[in-house]
């Protein structure tokens, strides 16, 4: 199986839709601990993201996910803008000239995407942070030998949880140090919501 | 939610535009972004002096873009770091050939996109430096601190060094001084509000405060039953003094979070001076006021610099600005 460039489109609308409708919950995390607006850049992010691309026909899926990088970059704001859009932008670099994605080469992109996050907020795996949820779905390409809604939904749900007994040691909930202990991580959550929809995707395609 | 705005989702661009209205001698807004620069910005052989972040800490940060400070403020999101882009109109609107200094308020989101955006005025051949300011003391482990209050001393001290002449290293030199020389610490009585968000960032009870608190409507590193004005003075200055020697002169600021009047304030400067005085700092200048709020939040900082002869003179030196005259 492979994504083509309308795949790619249809998960930015839905991770989109997602973001919108889960807004407000995003933000009341966030507002937990942290400063109580992630769900408003998300979902303003995701918006012009989803907006852009409708607008725009696409050659292959190193462009189409470049311009959903940098859309991502410009409009989300805070350190969500830089994070989300750098995993966007090394899965467009991973994927040059690709014309689809193939499970090899978005297992690439996604590899490439946890290492662009890692380095650029100088975080890691068990800091309650969106690595949390993006390495761990890498770990599960990496395992596994083609694209699996069921399986991307689950790990992606499972990893999110995990981040509720973590205690934060990167970016703003790091503040809270125990306090922070018992919330899901914000940034986690948006990352879920962005697989999930990847899963939708997939299974409509199978 | 009580506020006198419009749309939640324009109260950026409706201030920035008043703004301008209100100081179109001094300042411009640089056409398609949030960037607000000096009227006559960029200015020829001089180091450019940016700044900027969240909106909602009014007046920072274009309050502070005037003569003797910032050449241009670039404003995020509420509470939100602007985006690189952003920062990168900046960065050219104040860029005179000399290169330009950026002054970051130690959170992730304004670190990672400012770092951008200076990666990203490097490729375009542009000279860049910067600082991260982190004078809150709230936060134990030094490389995590909050930038707060303390930040407008670096805007004006880099400011300064920039109007001299100072080249781009030297303003690196003289706003890394003030950092490293420099500490703040925080409470508050009441959250915020962020407009888009409709809702309180957090509950305190009539009775409570809290101690330690950010800028961005975040609850604090502890909470207990509010007291007198004497005590919650003592209370910040002593975590001030007991993380620094500020044995010598002494810059304070008493700054409001936004619904603190400034009766307040002076109350706690009374007592802030006492203890210094007790401690033989002698206090060369103060200032008391709302340099870096956070909305409506009720509450003050407390901040000091340490000050040597170089920073004596940038701090007096001449500066006019919409939100600063010295």
């Amino acid at each position: 199986m492979e994504l083509t460039v309308q795949d790619i489109v249809t998960w930015i609308e839905k991770a989109n839709e997602k973001m919108q409708a889960n807004k407000e919950y995003l933000t009341t995390l966030d507002q937990e601990i942290g400063d109580g607006d992630h769900g408003i850049n998300m979902a303003r992010g995701f918006q012009e993201a989803a907006a852009k691309l409708a607008d725009n026909d696409y050659p292959d899926a190193e462009a189409v996910l470049k311009d959903t990088a940098m859309t991502l970059m410009s409009k989300i704001g805070g350190a969500s803008g830089p994070l989300f859009g750098t995993a966007f932008l090394k899965m467009s670099v991973a994927s040059k000239e690709a014309e689809t994605l193939d499970y090899e080469t978005f297992k690439h992109g996604l590899k490439e995407a946890v290492e662009g996050i890692k380095q650029r907020g100088k975080a890691t795996e068990g800091e309650k942070t969106l690595v949390d949820v993006w390495a761990k779905m890498a770990d599960l390409f990496n395992k596994e030998t083609d694209f699996s809604a069921d399986k991307i939904a689950d790990e992606a749900n499972d990893a999110m949880e995990q981040t509720k007994d973590m205690m934060a040691t990167k970016g703003r909930a790091s503040y809270f140090k125990e306090r922070s202990i018992g919330h899901i991580d914000p940034g986690s959550a948006s990352s879920q919501y962005i697989f999930t929809a990847l899963a939708e995707v997939i299974g409509g395609k199978l | 939610m009580k506020k006198i705005i419009n749309d939640p989702n324009e109260v950026v661009h409706d201030m920035t535009e008043g703004m301008i209205a209100a100081h179109s001698d001094e300042l411009k807004q640089i056409s398609g972004t949030t960037v607000i620069a000096k009227v006559n910005a960029p200015i020829s052989g001089k180091v450019g002096v940016i700044s900027g972040g969240g909106s909602g800490h009014e007046p920072a940060h274009a309050g502070y873009v005037g003569n003797g400070m910032l050449d241009a403020a670039v404003a995020g999101e509420v509470f939100t770091s602007p985006a690189p882009d952003q920062v990168l109109e900046a960065i050219k609107a104040a860029d005179g050939g000399a290169g330009v200094f950026l002054v970051i308020k130690n959170y992730t989101g304004d670190v990672l996109n400012f770092e951008m955006a200076a990666e990203l005025a490097e490729a375009e051949g542009i000279k860049v430096e910067k600082v991260v300011v982190n004078d809150d003391v709230a936060v134990d482990d030094p490389s995590s601190r909050r930038g707060i209050a303390g930040t407008i001393f670096v805007h004006k001290v880099a400011g300064a060094k920039a109007e001299q002449g100072g080249s781009l290293e030297e303003v690196k030199a003289a706003a890394d001084k003030a950092v490293n020389n420099m500490r703040s610490m925080g409470m508050a009585m009441t959250p915020c509000i962020v407009p888009a968000a409709g809702s309180p960032s957090f509950q305190l009870g009539e009775n409570e405060m809290e101690i330690g608190i950010g800028i961005h409507g975040e609850s604090g590193i502890e909470r207990k039953e509010i007291t007198a004005a004497d005590d919650i003075a003592q209370e910040l200055t002593d975590r001030v003094l007991n993380d620094f020697d500020f044995t010598g002169e002494a810059a304070v600021m008493i700054n409001g979070l936004g619904s603190t009047p400034e009766m307040e304030l002076y109350i706690v400067n009374k007592k802030v001076q006492s203890i210094l005085a007790e401690k033989g700092i002698t206090v060369y200048k103060t200032f008391v006021g709302e340099y870096l709020t956070s909305l409506e939040m009720t509450g003050c900082s407390v901040t000091l610099l340490k000050l040597d002869d170089e920073l004596k003179t940038l701090l007096d030196a001449r500066a006019q600005t919409p939100a600063f005259h010295s």
